[in-house]
């Protein structure tokens, strides 16, 4: 058989999704977690009476929390597979993908499987984002001078 | 009024997204760092403080504020420092999230045993 005829065999196969019905899911789910956002911060000022930036570092960190506890009791996955783009988009997939790296390492030691396996999917977005950051912040600093 | 926006502006980043992932052969680890690098393009003429301002805590939980909030501190240090302050600068407002992830996700691991 030929690699072009084996190709369309795959193509016609290929469980079809409904596109339509994924962006929906995504929308409605991101969107909640962005007005959840914004209700922590608001329930953060009132309670502790601090300014709108502090109470945004907290609310960053609850969602951490909360993708990181619903990841190790193994809910995480299967919201993900659900709602997809919608949670993985906001904060909680990052702390998804590096709870999860870490869960599967584990076994591995503590050294040599979380410690050298934690940032293998976070790292991405670490790395290209401090480059990028660098490159946009010089190109400000010369254009605009800070 | 606050709350309407951050679902609008929140829920359109999650459906790009999702209509990425779905029309290209992109793996959410993609998704994830093509939006952190356009979060730090956005703010490159400080277009990601004004959506802040609209959109509240909707525009802060997507993956592309991380990258406003990096070349947010890069710059807050470099108006002081210079070209120096962008390398002091970068961790300042970001380190919360990290710091967090890192901790709780190092802890829970001890605690809790791999799923499947």
């Amino acid at each position: 058989m030929d690699t072009k005829r084996y190709k369309e065999i795959v193509d016609e196969n290929t469980p079809k999704e409904n596109r339509l019905y994924n962006g929906m899911i995504a929308f409605i789910i991101g969107g909640l977690m962005g007005a959840f956002g914004e209700l922590l911060i608001q329930i953060y000022t009132y309670l502790f009476g601090i300014s709108t930036s502090e109470a945004s570092v907290f609310m960053i960190m609850t969602l951490v929390f909360l993708g990181c506890l619903f990841t190790a009791l193994g809910f995480f996955d299967k919201f993900v597979a659900f709602a997809k783009a919608g949670l993985i988009i906001p904060i909680t997939g990052f702390a998804h993908s590096m709870m999860s790296a870490a869960l599967e390492y584990r076994q591995e030691g503590l050294v040599t499987g979380i410690g050298s396996n934690m940032f293998k999917l976070a790292g991405t977005v670490i790395i290209f984002g401090v480059v990028s950051a660098y490159v946009v912040g010089l190109i400000r600093l010369i254009v605009l001078g800070g | 009024m606050i709350f309407l926006n951050s679902f609008l502006f929140c829920g359109t980043i999650c459906l790009i997204g999702q209509i990425i992932l779905d029309n290209t052969k992109l793996t959410p680890g993609h998704l994830t760092t093509i939006f952190v690098v356009v979060g730090t393009f956005l703010d490159m003429f400080s277009f990601y403080d004004k959506i802040i301002l609209w959109a509240g805590g909707g525009a802060l939980v997507p993956i592309t504020s991380f990258g406003h909030l990096l070349i947010h501190g890069a710059l807050a240090k470099a108006t002081n420092l210079g070209p120096m302050g962008l390398i002091m600068g970068m961790f300042d407002l970001t380190s919360a999230g990290i710091i967090a992830a890192i901790v709780f996700s190092f802890v829970l691991a001890l605690l809790f045993k791999p799923r499947d």
